[in-house]
């Protein structure tokens, strides 16, 4: 059976792959609670730099670590991510309407924006381990690579979901009564999305 | 088919909606980082010092609009089935709780920490 409306029908009249991806989300939720958290409570615990947004001089060295965070850039990459969540809902309101060019067009357009957000992220981590912020140099360095590490995780999982969307998609198996299986993925990619909304003034807008 | 219509078969918004959130997502990101700029940034001058205290709630409720836009508009909440608005809420309740918790936990541990010497 191709129509989940029929092949699906429970209790609730709900569609249980639906029920099913909200329940992840919600336990996501909660996971990146606890890196939030983390975060936040040894936010200003590092006992050496480098820092977020202060310059540290070494005492024993003499030498300057400059400022990590370069807000221009992760603005960028945010503003791609917000914009890919617009992409992805045209996408899907183009599978649902049976309009394969606009499903395919934006639905390239969101996976190319959550490419160049992993790149970006790819780009942003070399540039701090350059700088001397590691994993274990302090705190802010662990809490700080813990939580962004694995928001960029979760785009790379979204962006191979929406591959895989992509490829169905050209074969011509991403129609109308299917567009369930797009609107389970974009509804992964949103979560992703209103992640970042909250590490992006949390991470690098609050000093 | 019953005569029951599964909640998410109701209307979802049109692309001018989505284009129009989208819009307001993009304006409130450039107040956030503009507002960094006129707090912290270069040009910041007594004006920058003067708004620091508003910084951060200011920050946070223009993250939560964004947050509830894309939560009502591009996942559907607004229009889908209360189910997955509570299957949702509920976890992000527990999740805020979690956050606050801890952050009053350490400051706590940090306040005692420093009493004590």
């Amino acid at each position: 059976m191709t129509d989940h409306a029929h092949a699906l029908e429970t209790s609730t009249g709900l569609d249980s792959r639906k029920l099913a991806i909200w329940t992840f989300i919600g336990s996501e939720c909660m996971f990146f609670a606890t890196l939030i958290s983390n975060y936040l409570v040894h936010k200003g615990k590092s006992l050496v730099g480098p820092f977020a947004h202060e310059a540290w001089k070494d005492p024993a060295t003499g030498k300057v670590f400059e400022p990590i965070i370069e807000i221009p850039l992760v603005t960028v990459g945010t503003a791609l991510l917000l914009f890919s969540s617009l992409f992805i809902v045209l996408a899907l309101y183009g599978a649902q309407k049976g309009n394969r060019k606009m499903l395919i067009g934006w639905l390239g357009a969101t996976i190319l924006c959550g490419m160049f957000f992993v790149g970006m992220q790819v780009y942003e981590f070399t540039h701090f381990v350059h700088k001397g912020l590691t994993l274990s140099r302090n705190m802010f360095g662990a809490s700080f690579f813990i939580l962004t590490g694995f928001h960029g995780t979760h785009v790379t999982i979204g962006v191979i979901w929406l591959a895989t969307m992509l490829v169905l998609a050209l074969q011509g198996k991403l129609t109308p009564n299917r567009s369930l299986n797009l609107e389970m993925a974009a509804l992964y990619w949103h979560f992703v999305d209103v992640v970042w909304v909250v590490i992006f003034p949390v991470v690098y807008l609050i000093r | 088919m019953s005569a029951h219509v599964p909640a998410e078969e109701h209307a979802h918004p049109t692309p001018g909606t989505y284009a129009k959130i989208g819009l307001i997502l993009f304006v409130l990101t450039a107040l956030e980082v503009g507002l960094y700029e006129i707090t912290y940034g270069e040009s910041a001058g007594s004006f920058g010092h003067a708004i620091q205290p508003f910084f951060i709630p200011v920050l946070l409720l223009l993250s939560a609009i964004k947050f509830a836009l894309v939560a009502m508009y591009y996942m559907h909440l607004k229009n889908d089935s209360k189910l997955f608005s509570g299957v949702f809420v509920f976890p992000l309740i527990i999740a805020a709780v979690v956050i606050l918790a801890l952050i009053a936990l350490q400051a706590y541990h940090w306040s005692f920490a420093r009493s004590v010497g």
